[in-house]
Order: structure tokens, then sequence, then C-alpha cells
């Protein structure tokens, strides 16, 4: 795809702000890594060989039978039994004296007999964002070799939550920018363009529905239905598509007395072509100057959701969540720092990102 | 000795990391009491020329050379002495007299400043000086117009307004960036001749910057003629009038529309014709709003053009002359038959008139405006076909490239972008883009009038070539009386709604029967103030 010179001189607009440009980056590494997420921090192996066959617990179920276990639930792999299973080939002796049996079979012969020596590969961080720490100490741990983060106050993992956390963060906040965006230009396209009664009317619903307090309908729908991430996207749009209509409802107001838009309807093109073939443009750059505050905000709207525990369901990693622990948990400083510094990071990226966009789309400015 | 001098000016911008010059190496002179003025078509930089003086360019503009005001250099001057100078011995009248005034201040207020600001007058001192001052610029009881808003005011007195508060500290030099443009011929002509007389009284010296010669042979003692960046030509203006050397000089001179168009055969089927047709905006008052009264935009209108006729428009801004072309389109509501091929489109949806609308097209004003800035010419100029299907083309491709070369654009530029052409390039594409679907009836609203006279010569014959070769009908738009004449068959005169006036165009240029018709022509030909006109 070739860039129109007006986009391309944005793009190198966009360049020249150097700090924006490391920023994006920055942030693209992290959002990458954290899709892949599963293998950078699991409870499950990546890969796994048990004589001479492989398998991938990530993507797929084993019962601890497959591995000469004796239940047919999925297989604990960080169990020091399931793994002398694996590591011997399925010896029975495993359930007596699995630590032992493991140092034994380092060399490939357990009791003069060889095996099949079986391996595992581990993700950097073994644990998963609900996975239970085991160790001695009382919850929440602080930081050690094994939990760089320390653990939270039911033993979960701090560094594998923050992964997970900052991943749904960014989805989160990327659906409801996407599918609110999407509304906001369409309802504001019409408002604009057709003003008028039904300008007058669309506004009049607008400040009602801007009205409805927004807390109240996501306790009530939440109670009523039960948590959910897929909801909580809902709920938020829901409430969150007025954000862009008044920008791009000014935008077309002032675009539908342009000549060219007279022009185009002169030749009889319909409605819908002149909106969104001739005006959408228009109001593009006011849309991306907005849309970082819509990002940002659904972040922020999530955290505190989270915080007050109106927000995602328990189940599910939050570093709004993690941030009231610490609240509640004063003791352990790891956990505030941890989603302190998560969120600062997070935000900052974006917003040096918006930054340098708002600006690489601002015809006035000059660069070197 | 000389007030304001240049030597060897350049001005260039930074862009994308280069340099694009706007002025290369201008050298001139400003005597004490006269008049220079800086002529050139658009993008000649004589604007930037005379910004530069006092360094009121964007920061991205790069100031090379000497320019000394009174023997001192202003050229890389601190920020402290420029803004003594600025408003103080250099004064600027811009353009746009809407935008140049606050919109939320009276226009007391407005003055009251300038003189509080570099003269320290206040209270009843400063008022006094205020009426003063806009009795020296002709506005009539100024006493009962201090507490006005510029929205209150004509765009003439506006322009008046403008004019005293460049004047407000009595200034040396007076810089005059196209002053007059923005207005119409009359008040074009009445806002002249007060700067001639102020400066006369007072012995300011002026710059005056314009692309109308016309203006420039009534007003300025020298000239200087620039293109490209550069002075071509410079001397006193008689020479300069009767002796052109360069060849530009020339061409600028001989950019008068001149002609007359085709006489249509008596046989002429009709294409369009109206009757009492009106646009009323209501004006309504109140909890219920209720209409009290109505802005007649226009007041029943009345005229039939036939094919190969061409039926001009003329009046003042304001007098309706657009809402009557968008009525006709019908692009905005209006009452009374709209006759388009023998069918009365009034009333009927959008749908139904859209099969039509590859008969009826219009051109407008402003040739940035009216191309999408975000399509390619072949895609703007496609546009209308595939709303109405190809007709007799084998392709849009082929349409786009016979459409293009009939109205004098190289093809192969089809799939550049609008903003890559010149004002005239891209009003021919807007031209082509109304011809691709071959109509019968084309309504031009002011298609010459944002164009450089030289390239309004070139659009005026293309139009008269598309007539004759297509039996067009125009109904062609303009406060320019001489394009009107040099392309009119017949002339309707429209004030505040109103037809005033109406029938062949020879006898209208001729012999005018109405007042205001005679105000119009006097203006517009002798740039002069016909006394005791109402306008």
């Amino acid at each position: 795809m070739k860039l129109s010179p007006l986009n391309q001189r944005r793009w190198r607009n966009f360049k020249s702000n150097r700090r924006a440009l490391w920023s994006l980056w920055i942030f693209t590494t992290l959002f990458v890594l954290s899709l892949f997420a599963e293998f950078i921090a699991n409870d499950k192996p990546i890969l796994v060989q048990y004589r001479g066959s492989y398998y991938t617990p990530i993507f797929n179920f084993y019962p601890e039978t497959e591995f000469g276990g004796d239940f047919r639930t999925e297989a604990v792999y960080r169990y020091a039994e399931v793994e002398c299973l694996i590591t011997t080939g399925g010896l029975v002796d495993c359930f007596d004296d699995p630590e032992g049996l493991i140092a034994d079979a380092q060399d490939g012969i357990v009791d003069g007999e060889p095996i099949e020596k079986g391996w595992m590969i581990w993700p950097i961080i073994p644990y998963s964002f609900n996975t239970q720490v085991e160790g001695p100490g009382a919850a929440p741990s602080p930081p050690t070799m094994q939990n760089w983060l320390g653990t939270d106050d039911t033993k979960r993992d701090v560094t594998a939550r923050v992964i997970y956390g900052f991943r749904i963060s960014i989805l989160f906040a990327l659906a409801v920018t996407v599918v609110s965006s999407a509304i906001g230009i369409v309802a504001g396209a019409i408002q604009g363009y057709f003003g008028g009664r039904v300008d007058l009317i669309f506004q009049r619903v607008l400040e009602i529905w801007s009205s409805t307090p927004q807390l109240y309908v996501i306790i009530i729908v939440f109670a009523i239905l039960g948590r959910s991430f897929w909801l909580l996207v809902f709920v938020t749009i829901l409430f969150g598509w007025p954000a862009l209509t008044g920008v791009v409802r000014a935008e077309f107001l002032r675009a539908r007395n342009f000549e060219y838009i007279r022009a185009a309807r002169a030749l009889g093109v319909s409605n819908w072509t002149i909106m969104f073939r001739h005006m959408l443009p228009n109001a593009m750059v006011a849309t991306v100057t907005m849309l970082p505050f819509i990002m940002t905000g659904a972040i922020g709207t999530l955290a505190s959701l989270d915080f007050l525990g109106f927000g995602l369901p328990t189940s599910l990693p939050s570093l709004g969540e993690m941030t009231a622990q610490a609240k509640q948990n004063l003791q352990a400083p790891w956990l505030g720092f941890t989603a302190f510094f998560t969120y600062a990071v997070m935000l900052s990226l974006l917003v040096f990102i918006f930054e340098g966009i708002r600006d690489a789309f601002d015809p006035r400015k000059t660069f070197q | 000795m000389s007030l304001l001098s240049f030597e060897n000016l350049h001005v260039s911008f930074k862009q994308d990391g280069g340099l694009s010059p706007a002025v290369k190496g201008v050298s001139f002179d400003v005597k004490k009491g006269e008049t220079v003025a800086l002529v050139g078509e658009s993008g000649s930089g004589k604007s930037v020329t005379a910004l530069s003086s006092v360094s009121l360019l964007p920061d991205s503009a790069v100031i090379e050379g000497s320019i000394k005001y009174n023997g001192q250099e202003l050229c890389g001057a601190p920020e402290a002495d420029l803004r003594k100078l600025r408003g103080n011995d250099i004064s600027f009248i811009f353009q746009e007299p809407m935008t140049s005034l606050n919109p939320l201040h009276t226009i007391e207020k407005q003055l009251a400043e300038i003189l509080l600001v570099h003269q320290g007058l206040r209270g009843q001192e400063a008022q006094n000086r205020v009426i003063e001052l806009l009795t020296q610029v002709g506005i009539h009881e100024p006493e009962g117009r201090l507490k006005d808003y510029p929205h209150q005011l004509s765009g003439g007195q506006r322009q008046r307004v403008m004019i005293a508060m460049a004047l407000a500290n009595g200034p040396d030099l007076l810089i005059a960036d196209e002053p007059t443009t923005a207005l119409d011929v009359t008040i074009q002509a009445q806002v002249l001749t007060l700067l001639r007389d102020l400066q006369a009284s007072m012995g300011m010296s002026m710059l005056f910057i314009t692309h109308d010669l016309g203006i420039v042979r009534k007003l300025a003692d020298r000239v200087c003629v620039m293109k490209d960046g550069e002075i071509v030509e410079a001397g006193v203006t008689k020479d300069i009038f009767d002796a052109p050397q360069h060849s530009y000089t020339k061409m600028l001179l001989d950019a008068e529309t001149v002609g007359y168009p085709v006489p249509v055969p008596d046989d002429a089927p009709v294409i369009t014709e109206t009757k009492d047709l009106r646009v009323w905006f209501p004006i309504q008052r109140g909890l219920m709003r209720r209409t009290v009264g109505y802005v007649k935009a226009v007041n029943a209108a009345e005229f039939s053009i036939r094919a190969g006729e061409t039926v001009g428009v003329v009046g003042e801004s304001g007098s309706g002359k657009t809402t009557l072309a968008l009525a006709m389109m019908r692009l905005i509501d209006s009452d009374g038959p709209i006759v388009v091929l023998g069918k009365d489109i009034q009333g009927w949806t959008q749908k139904q008139v859209r099969p039509l609308r590859a008969d009826m097209q219009i051109v407008f004003q402003d040739p940035f405006g009216s191309l999408s800035p975000r399509m390619t010419v072949a895609e703007i100029i496609a546009e209308g076909l595939s709303v109405h299907g190809l007709g007799e083309y084998a392709s849009a491709e082929a349409a786009v490239i016979e459409i293009m070369t009939e109205v004098g654009i190289d093809p192969d530029t089809r799939n550049r972008y609008p903003h890559e052409f010149s004002g005239g390039q891209r009003q021919r594409i807007a031209i082509a883009r109304a011809m691709v679907l071959r109509p019968k009836l084309l309504v031009l609203d002011e298609p010459t009038s944002a164009l450089d006279k030289t390239v309004q010569v070139q659009i005026v014959a293309l139009l008269r070539a598309l007539q004759v070769k297509h039996k067009l009908a125009y109904l062609f738009i303009s406060h320019d009386l001489k394009v009107v004449r040099a392309l009119s068959h017949k002339v309707i005169v429209m004030k505040r709604g109103d037809i005033v006036e109406a029938g062949e165009a020879a006898q209208i240029f001729d012999a005018p029967a109405e007042p205001y018709t005679q105000a119009l022509i006097t203006a517009a030909f002798d740039l002069a103030v016909k006394e005791g006109a109402e306008v």
C-alpha cells in the first residue's frame, strides 16, 4: 500500500519526534510480547517430550494418565511427580521419591536400566496469572528469585499478573476505542450532515444519555447477568460512544457547506457516499486527535472499576484489582509500586505516542 | 529620500527539511509621500515581501538581505524595536475586513485600544479622537456607531474602520495588502478614493499590493511588477502602462476580457425557465417559533435560457445571485416553477431529480474549495459517471482522458491530487467534472472571480468555445461586469433579492435604466464613484 503524499508527510513529521517514535517502538514491543503472554508466563510447559513424542500443553489438554500417572484430570506439570514421570518416561517409582528419581535419571539410566528420557521447556516465568505459588511464608510474600515481584494476597505471582493485566487493559481499551469511535463517528456524521430537526432531537437524546450514571448501570447489569469481560466492554461502549460525536458533528456541520460537497450533490451522488467518501476524511484529523483521550480514558475506566470491585471478574488478571490489594496491604509495598509503575509506563507511552500523532496531523506545525 | 528600502531581499520557507524560496532578490524603495504598487499574480511573492518589512511572517520564514526604514536596519532587528514601528510608523490594512476585526469588541473599544497602547489616550480624550478618525474615513454619524460590533457594519464600513485603525497613530507608511479585493466594485471605488484622499492630506507613503492593474493606474506613482519572487519591471506608472518593456508586464496589461458572445439562432429550444421563483427564509420569534417575517433572498426571479445562450446575473454580494443558482439546481428549497427540459422539477424528491442532474451541472467560484482534496483528478471527474452511467464513453478512463483534453489539461496528470494544480487548472478540472456528463445547462457561480486576470481570460475563452461546440445554456453569475459582458446574451441585475433590471446585454451595458445598474457599471469600468447613486 502506498501512502498518499500527505500521509507520507505526516509519517515524516511523526518520525522527527524522537520521543514519540521511541515510545511507539517500546509500546509495540511490550504489547506484542504481552500478546504471547502464555509463552512467557505460564504454569504449563511450552513443549514436552515424552517417550519420543512431543506434547504442547499450552494448546492441548493432556490428562495425567497420558504420562503414566493416575488421574484423568489435566496433568499438573509443576508437580514433582509429573516432572519425574515425564523425565523418566513414566516410571511407577515416581510416586514414591520423585526428586531422587529425577536426579538419578539425568544420565539416562535408572537402577542400571536405560530409560526413555523426556524433557520439558518452561516459559521464563513458570506461573500463570492464576497459579497459586507454593512455598513457605504468608501471602503477600515479598519479591524473591522465584517470584520477581513477589506475590499478591492470594499467593499469585505478581510478575505474571502484570503481564496478563497489561494485555487485558490494552485489549479492553482497543476494543472500546474502536467500537465506540465507529459508533460515535456514524452518529456525529448523521447529525452534522442532516442537521436541522434530526440534529436537534439527536442532541437532546445524547444529553439524556450522557447524564445516565454509568456506575449504577454497571452494578445493576453485573448483578443480573454476572460479571464478564465482554459485558464490561459492551457497557463501557454503551456510555463511551458520545465522546467523538460532538467533534465529528462539528466537522460535518462545517463541511456540509463546502463547495465540493455541493458539487457532489449537484452530480446526484447519494447522501451516504457523500458522507463517507467526501466528508469523513475531513473529520478524520479531529477524530485522530480525540482518539488518545478515549483510549487512555478507557484504561482509566477499567482501572477505577476494578479498584472499586465492580470491574472484571476476579478470575481475570487486573491491574486495578492489584491497586486495591496494595491499598489493603500497605505492609507489602511491592504491590503498590508495581501497580503504580505499570500504569505510569503504560499511560506515559500512550500519551507520548498520541502527542506525536497529534502534532504530525497539525498542518501548521513545521518540523526540521 | 527613501522611507523604506528593500535591498536584495530573499525570503524562503522551511518545508519538510528543505527551503522553498518565495522572494528571490528583490530591491526597491518607497519615498516619502509617494505610492508604490507591488503588482503580480497570486504566488508571486508580493505579500511576503511587504510582510517581511516588519517581520510579520510565520516562524518558518527565513529572511536574508537588507530592509531599511529611515536608515534603520529592520532585518534581524530585535522584536521590541519592531513592535514600536508596527502600528506607530508603519501601519497595515489587510484583505479581509471581517476577520481583521475582533467580532467580540465594539468599534470604539478596538480603536481606543490602539490609542491607549501607542499614545496613552484615555476616556473622553480617546473617544473624541475615535470620532475624529471615523469622520475622517467617511463614516456617517460616527457618534451613533461607536457601540456597534463589526457584524453590524457592512463590508465597506468595516474596511473603513480598518483604515481608521491603521491611521490612528498618524503613520508615515501605510502598507495595504489587497485592501479592496474582498469588496464589491462600487465599494471598492469608494475605498480607493478614500485612500487616495487620505494619503494626499496626511502626506503618508503607501505600499499598495494588488493584482488589479486598474487600481494601480488610478492610485500609484510607481509600480513594481513581480513574478515568481522577482521584480521583472519597475518604473513610473505612466511609463509602465504606456510602454511596458517586459513580456510579462505586457501579458498582464493585455489580460483584459474582451469580445462578445456568439449570437443564438432564433429557433434554439428553451433549456430552462422559471417564473416567480422565490427563496424566502422565515424569521421565527418567540416560544412557539411563530413566523414574523421573511428574509427574501430571491424574490420573484424570472428568466428563460435557450440552448447556446448565456444569461448573466450581476449584483453586489448579498444580492441573492448564488441563492438563485442553488435554487435552480434544486440544492436548496424554493417556491415557484423550475422548468428544465420541459419538466417542472419543483417539488420533486432528490431521487426523482437525480436522473436529470446529468443534464444540469454547476461550477463553483472557489477552485480550491470545490475539489475534494483527497481524491485524484481522475476520481473527481469520473464521480458523476458512477452515478449516471458511462453513456457514450467506452470506459471511465477514456471519458476522463477525453474531457481533460477538451478543457485543456494534460490527461497524463489525471492521477494527481488537486493541490498539485494551479487555480486556473483547478477551475478547468471543475468544468471537466461538470462537462463529462454532457449537460445541456451549466450554472456558473462566479467561476472566474478567484482567478488571476490572465487566467480569467483563458477560462472565459474556454467557456465560450464549449458553449458553441455543445450548444450549452449558461446561467452565468458574476460580480465582474467585464466578464459578464464578454459572455452574456442577456443580463439580469439583482439587488437584495429583487431583479431590478433585465434585458439584452447590449442594452443593459450601453443604456442602463436603473441608477443601481448605472452605479455598478461606472464602478466596474471606470473605478469611479457614481455620485448620488444609492448603493
